[in-house]
């Protein structure tokens, strides 16, 4: 009895000394564990309340019943049906099966996120270089994109164009190698420059630059089968990124052209990227491809084994203030592109550039202007150069109408004044922001 | 292409970004998930809040200094409910970060067991606005939500540090502990205005209002996402004037024209709240959010109904 009171004032003693801070603390454990029982009897109650209420309503054929308001968004119940008379016993499954193909099953689940994006051009003015129709459909692009396993995701875009069905890109990527590379497989837009990376949907003009035209493949540019790894590389709050691309060769029509297995063309690319402040940023890059060009193909055989090299330089520098970021922003670019390519005639080293500025105004309302001037890959004692104004009103995030006047000056064509219009329209999954 | 040779071997010479570190890294995409965050993990995490609060959370720049953030997290915490979509995925997909992809395990969604409000039944379409099909992503806004998006912080942490769940869970009952106290402080502060009407911007606060017993009679924005648009205003004014209500609570990321206007036309006032913390700099963690929005509405509703 001594030791048993002895014993028990020990331990009051033992627990005043050790937590007496501890008490306010433990009581509002048991209170949150009281709390925590009360919610999952709550849960459970209202999935056991759902499954009744749907076999109810199955059994009525009728509409589901009213759930109860104000419930918190419990797991989509599961229909029941009990085990067939006879089955039970024969070593079978016993209690009630879940039906399966009910509402909430199907496939369907599965499915990509799908979209379409339309791009409707429109042309007056006279251009004797590059003539685009008055009117045309002139893309429509449908995505697919989906994550494929734990380890990878797939995108496609699937472009619908005047000439017929092309493959604009369709790649996996694998996001979870070890060693921090992201590779990409597949058909891609080559991590030359900025605009050759960029869908025309998310250009902030109606056409591409002329140097685009002139020393990168046009509207196709480096867009080929092949390999894509990049790596971030540690250098504090600078983000650097590293990116290394081994491609077919094929493509564009002038660009590059494989004759053999070995024609490989290659991307190089570094990016530097950093925060000046929260609303202003600067991105910088430098690139590199390499490949055989067609200039030496001769009646189908590749008599000169020419080959190109493309060296660029790309700056972007945006300001965005976050508090009015839906109101306000600029983006202003320039890319310099060096062309080195082999010929018969000997070797050409052309040079062009764009400068561009945006600005949004007001919610829904964008300017900009760009100025063009580029040598011609074949022949660089030739050159053009144009400027453009442009005016883009944004309805929704789902649709713009842009207006583009574009002034070109031809080395060995008349002068060219155009009015270019343009319709983009999205529908299906919400697509992620450009950056 | 001796060039590509040589930045190809540089490249893969250099070392790996490992980033082991005693204390959880965590990333969280709004700063109301960080703050909830610090409640939980105290010194034993670090935590970086993407998205300002001052800043509209659905049109954020997947900037690449975010990558550099979540391609180092050991934890990322998203809202959910495609509140995100516009800017994650990218940022997900170049994180080069296993650990915190979706199907990863230090990947939480903290909308998994809060109640979300405005679910939509049936057939949506786009011309509806820009609709969140899962939802209501603003559920934040609701003590008793902020509570369970704790609980959920705390058994994330608790199963990546298991070393540590104990003092997560002692901090998660002194956060528990410290707002229930400060929630009979804004249901008494609000008390006196319970059913006033009032207008807000955007879709942004059904539980908040929902909470504090106010009713939303009407927004801004004609449909979410849309601007305001003459004729949507005019009905407006002409349904807040029939019906009584003269507030208008607007998020810090609008502007503000349309909506003194009508307040002039209706003899009403604007108010900026905070949807989020960091949104003004009185909120600096949760409860304070609270403090300072049930504060300003408060002395704003007794200004307008003299209560």
């Amino acid at each position: 009895m001594r030791q048993t009171r002895f014993a028990l004032a020990a331990l009051v003693a033992a627990t005043l000394v050790a937590a007496p801070r501890d008490a306010a603390a433990q009581a509002a454990g048991q209170a949150q564990q009281i709390q925590q029982q009360i919610d999952q009897l709550r849960r459970e109650f209202n999935d056991r309340l759902g499954a009744l209420e749907a076999q109810l309503a199955a059994m009525q054929g009728g509409q589901p019943a009213p759930s109860p308001p104000a419930q918190p968004p419990a797991a989509p119940p599961t229909t029941t049906v009990d085990v067939p008379p006879g089955a039970a016993g024969a070593g079978g499954p016993s209690g009630p099966l879940p039906v399966y193909g009910a509402a909430t099953a199907g496939s369907k689940i599965f499915n990509p996120d799908m979209a379409v994006i339309g791009d409707f051009l429109g042309a007056a003015g006279r251009n004797r270089v590059d003539p685009q129709p008055a009117l045309e459909m002139h893309e429509s692009e449908t995505s697919f994109q989906a994550i494929v396993d734990p380890y990878a995701r797939a995108d496609f875009f699937v472009s619908f164009g005047q000439e017929g069905v092309e493959l604009e890109e369709g790649f996996l990527t694998l996001t979870a190698l070890p060693g921090g590379f992201l590779t990409k497989v597949g058909k891609l837009r080559a991590a030359f420059g900025k605009v050759n990376t960029l869908h025309n949907h998310v250009l902030p003009w109606t056409d591409r630059p002329l140097v685009t035209r002139n020393l990168v493949g046009g509207e196709e540019g480096i867009d080929d089968a092949g390999i894509s790894v990049s790596r971030l590389i540690p250098a504090g709050t600078l983000f650097l990124e590293a990116t290394g691309e081994v491609y077919r060769g094929d493509s564009a029509e002038s660009l590059f052209r494989s004759s053999t297995r070995g024609d490989l063309a290659y991307v190089a690319h570094l990016r530097g990227y950093h925060d000046i402040t929260e609303s202003t940023n600067v991105d910088l890059g430098a690139s590199y491809s390499y490949g055989h060009n067609p200039s030496g193909i001769v009646g189908g055989v590749d008599l000169g084994r020419f080959t190109t090299n493309l060296f660029g330089v790309d700056a972007t520098l945006r300001w965005r203030p976050l508090t009015r970021a839906i109101y306000h922003q600029f983006v202003g670019r320039s890319e310099v592109i060096w062309s080195d390519r082999e010929q018969f005639e000997g070797r050409q080293r052309s040079m062009g550039y764009y400068v561009s500025g945006d600005y949004q105004f007001a919610r829904r309302w964008w300017v900009g202007g760009r100025y063009d001037r580029s040598e011609r890959a074949e022949d660089a004692s030739l050159f053009d150069r144009g400027g453009s104004a442009i005016l883009t009103y944004w309805p929704s995030e789902f649709s713009q109408v842009r207006g583009q006047y574009r002034h070109t000056r031809y080395a060995d064509a008349p002068d060219a004044n155009e009015l270019l219009f343009q319709f983009q329209f999205s529908i299906g999954a919400h697509g992620a922001h450009p950056f | 292409m001796r060039i590509f040779t040589l930045l190809l071997a540089l490249v893969l010479a250099l070392p790996i970004g490992a980033f082991a570190q005693a204390k959880l890294n965590v990333v969280t995409t709004t700063e109301d998930l960080g703050a909830l965050a610090r409640e939980i993990g105290g010194d034993k995490v670090t935590v970086a809040a993407l998205a300002k609060g001052y800043q509209d959370p659905h049109f954020v720049d997947p900037k690449p200094s975010f990558i550099l953030a979540v391609s180092r997290a050991d934890a990322l915490i998203v809202v959910g409910r495609e509140l995100e979509i516009g800017w994650l995925p990218p940022l997900l997909t170049s994180s080069r970060n296993s650990r915190i992809q979706q199907s990863g395990k230090g990947y939480l969604d903290a909308s998994s067991n809060v109640r979300i409000l405005e679910i939509p039944t049936g057939q949506i379409t786009r011309a509806m606005g820009d609709v969140h099909p899962l939802g209501n992503p603003h559920y934040w806004l609701e003590p008793g939500n902020g509570r369970r998006i704790a609980q959920s912080i705390r058994d994330k942490f608790s199963e990546l540090s298991p070393g540590n769940a104990a003092y997560f869970a002692q901090r998660y009952g002194d956060f528990d502990t410290r707002l229930a106290a400060a929630e009979k402080r804004w249901d008494a502060a609000m008390a006196p205005y319970k059913g006033t009407k009032i207008v807000t911007y955007h879709r942004s606060w059904p539980n908040f209002m929902e909470r504090f017993g106010l009713e939303v009679m009407g927004y801004v924005e004609p449909k979410p996402g849309i601007p305001p648009s003459p004729s949507h205003t005019i009905e407006l004014i002409d349904e807040m004037k029939r019906q009584g209500a003269k507030l208008i609570v607007v998020e810090p990321y609008f502007d503000l024209k349309t909506p003194q206007s009508i307040a002039t036309q209706v003899g009403g006032k604007v108010l900026v709240l905070a949807p989020s913390v960091g949104g003004t700099k009185e909120a600096t963690d949760y409860i304070q959010l609270f403090e300072y929005d049930v504060n300003q509405l408060a002395a704003s509703l007794k200004q307008i109904t003299g209560k």
